[in-house]
């Protein structure tokens, strides 16, 4: 934690720009945690890229996400203790609400970047990957990284749209990696859905803009959220209306929301596995995020619960949807992306019953699901490594096979479907109670969708972990500790979480109103 | 046309619907290198009604906006597109997936539908251009059906840039334009995605030996 007077010194901070509250600061010096977390992965992208396919080139992946990683906890430990603050003048805006999800993201990309370094050895040395592609992949995956952290730190809606469709761009080059016809296809179908849903986003945001005008006057200033919030109420409710309603349906394309989820199963099944794994413990996230931020000014301009339920309507439908297509799936992939669909849905219905708690949930099932689902994608790729399929009927005995993978996979699959002691158990439950209590009428489509999704995963995943097999041994021995450091994580936040966690869920739970 | 209209708001509308007269005209074009010059002309009448507006408001950044429109949209993005279509030998034909009538028939829908949609949120605008909402949400639409209705990727990846043409239009007539810094973001974007969809085209053709997106329905439940 860098010294706020020494920055000062450095002459590149300047303090309280007198807005309401008085509490956010601005600057940035040379040693900024907040800098340091956007150029780290800037920097090592094109890096990577100029250097090439080296046999340090993983460690160096490793070590740039760990950076990264690091940055963002500096930048926490900042926020948590002086309150929100700007950066760039006010290009940039930091709160409780998003550090959040930096600190999430930056974790989740640390651990995953460890994980890749054997599996994708791995898939090279099977001859499903060449030295030009893991470049291509390495430096795709850190300038993806800072795409999304700039996503989520930026103060202009115009930006973070601008940052979610680069998301879209460098993605599609990582799902189509292994340019086997069905990855290109993915890549297609990916390309083409996203591309319209954020097509929708650009009209949404400039329905807002248009709104915003009205009271800021043309300046940029008229897309910047903190000017937007603190006039929230002025907004014309008609345009802000349309305007939520095409941003709903644009981010939410990318959120995974049906009826535009598509893209989602195919994206994640014939894309690598460390891509799967930050597809949907990360991008599906940020896009919320982008949702939830829309949402505060639409809550703020119509007045009522309007943008509250049209989130619970889709997050419901996707919740069914997602749910009934678990059981008919075969390739394991597609069956942990149809639940990461299944949960956003949730997460979804839960930030659009709005209020504390229901906020609470959102945020605490939001970090659930990253770090399970990532650790699931990490057992499942090392198991599909070690089986040489995808399809859950071929894979078989993982217990005898490797009896970590499979205990991680089995434990992982626990995890997501909600089992106590596991932390996604008390955020469901949070979710499920809320609705009992104040929209009853949804608690039995609920009920039915978690019901069959546990019984159409428990259902594959048991004869995959306990069934009979014959094993085989892999070049590079696999990096199982991620896997454990998340579930140990989630198995912590099911059973104790800590207080200051606590707080700063309240706080970004207060925030969203 | 009601006497009372200035001549500049008179200007802004005939580009708006030449604007929406080409996006008719891609939706029922068969060949691929006629659309992708109808493409283009749409870029260039779109330039041609931003700088309408920046002459009459004074806005400077609209002349800047006007210029970028008119290089990447008019120009480059047409050049590229031009060269991918030689490189790539696509056979010039356009297969739809419903005929060109009925496409034209659910277009007139989907424009009025725009219209109804952009009416009561169009009188809120101040702006000279404010009628035009309704017709760049149309141009988004129209540019939409393309997308679904064609069968090649090149013919799609044209109607997605189309569709960004109706949402720059949207941007010019409701409110003068994004920030700067948000349009160069969307501008670096369209590009980059461009240029990433070559090469992506180049490897679909290795793999299926057509840019025929049929042949890309494996992916079933």
């Amino acid at each position: 934690m860098p010294d706020r007077r020494a920055l000062c010194a450095f002459g590149a901070c300047r303090l309280a720009l007198g807005r309401p509250g008085g509490k956010a600061r601005t600057g940035v010096g040379l040693m900024d945690p907040f800098l340091l977390m956007l150029i780290i992965p800037l920097v090592s992208g094109a890096l990577l890229t100029v250097v090439g396919e080296r046999a340090w080139a993983p460690h160096l992946n490793i070590i740039a996400s760990a950076g990264t990683f690091l940055a963002s906890a500096l930048l926490t430990v900042e926020i948590v203790a002086q309150g929100p603050r700007f950066a760039f003048g006010e290009h940039f805006f930091i709160d409780s609400m998003n550090v959040f999800f930096v600190a999430l993201t930056a974790f989740v990309g640390m651990t995953t970047s460890i994980f890749s370094g054997p599996y994708m050895r791995n898939e090279r040395e099977r001859g499903r990957l060449t030295a030009p592609r893991l470049r291509l992949y390495k430096s795709m995956y850190q300038i993806f990284m800072f795409t999304m952290l700039v996503a989520l730190t930026t103060n202009n809606l115009g930006i973070l749209w601008v940052a979610m469709e680069a998301a879209t761009l460098t993605t599609v080059l990582l799902v189509s990696l292994y340019r086997t016809p069905a990855s290109l296809e993915a890549a297609w179908k990916y390309f083409i859905l996203c591309g319209v849903g954020i097509a929708q986003a650009l009209f949404g945001t400039i329905l807002l803009y248009f709104a915003a005008e009205r009271v800021l006057g043309h300046t940029g200033n008229a897309l910047l959220w903190t000017h937007l919030v603190d006039v929230k109420g002025q907004l014309e409710p008609a345009i802000m209306a349309l305007s939520f309603i095409f941003l709903l349906v644009g981010y939410g394309t990318k959120v995974g929301l049906a009826p535009l989820h598509n893209w989602l199963p195919d994206a994640h099944a014939e894309g690598p596995t460390p891509v799967s794994a930050v597809l949907s413990g990360l991008l599906l996230n940020v896009a919320l995020y982008a949702i939830l931020r829309c949402k505060v000014l639409a809550d703020g301009a119509i007045g009522g619960d309007f943008a509250g339920n049209l989130m619970m309507g889709f997050g419901l439908l996707t919740l069914l949807v997602a749910a009934f297509f678990l059981g008919r799936q075969k390739d394991i992939k597609r069956m942990f992306a149809y639940s990461s669909i299944e949960h956003m849905g949730l997460i979804t219905f839960a930030f659009g019953m709005g209020g504390a708690v229901a906020n609470f949930a959102g945020f605490l099932h939001m970090t659930m699901h990253s770090l399970t689902k990532s650790a699931i994608f990490f057992a499942v790729g090392h198991a599909t490594q070690k089986v040489g399929t995808q399809l859950m009927a071929d894979i078989r005995g993982l217990i005898r096979i490797n009896p970590v993978i499979g205990w991680g996979l089995m434990l992982g699959t626990l995890a997501i479907l909600g089992m106590p002691p596991f932390g996604v158990f008390a955020s469901e439950f949070m979710i499920l109670t809320h609705a009992m209590k104040h929209h009853p009428w949804a608690t039995p489509i609920l009920l039915l969708a978690l019901g069959v999704a546990f019984a159409s995963i428990f259902g594959k995943v048991q004869p995959m972990v306990f069934g009979e097999t014959e094993a085989r041994r892999l070049p590079h021995a696999p990096a199982i500790t991620p896997v454990f450091i998340h579930l140990a994580i989630v198995l912590m936040l099911g059973l104790w979480i800590p207080p200051y966690l606590t707080r700063w869920f309240h706080e970004a739970a207060r925030m969203l109103g | 046309m009601n006497a009372g209209v200035p001549l500049s708001a008179q200007l802004i509308n005939l580009c708006a619907a030449v604007i929406l007269l080409l996006a008719f005209a891609m939706l029922a074009q068969r060949r691929v290198m006629p659309l992708i010059n109808l493409f283009g002309l749409q870029g260039l009448v779109l330039a041609g009604s931003t700088l309408v507006v920046a002459v009459t408001t004074h806005q400077a950044h609209l002349y800047w906006s006007a210029g970028l429109t008119l290089l990447l949209k008019a120009m480059l993005l047409p050049w590229i597109l031009h060269r991918l279509v030689r490189k790539l030998y696509v056979k010039w034909d356009i297969e739809s997936l419903v005929n060109v009538p009925a496409t034209m028939l659910i277009g007139i829908v989907l424009v009025i539908v725009a219209f109804n949609v952009a009416l009561p949120i169009s009188q809120f605008s101040s702006t000279i251009s404010r009628g035009t909402l309704g017709i760049a949400l149309a141009t988004v639409m129209l540019a939409f059906l393309m997308m679904i209705t064609r069968t090649k990727a090149i013919p799609q990846v044209v109607g997605f840039l189309a569709m960004e043409n109706g949402l720059f239009l949207a941007a010019t007539s409701a409110t003068y334009g994004m920030p700067m810094v948000v349009e160069l973001g969307i501008a670096l974007d369209v590009l980059v995605g461009m240029i990433i969809l070559g090469v992506f085209f180049f490897q679909i053709r290795e793999q299926f030996d057509s840019l025929d997106i049929r042949h890309m329905e494996h992916l079933k439940e």
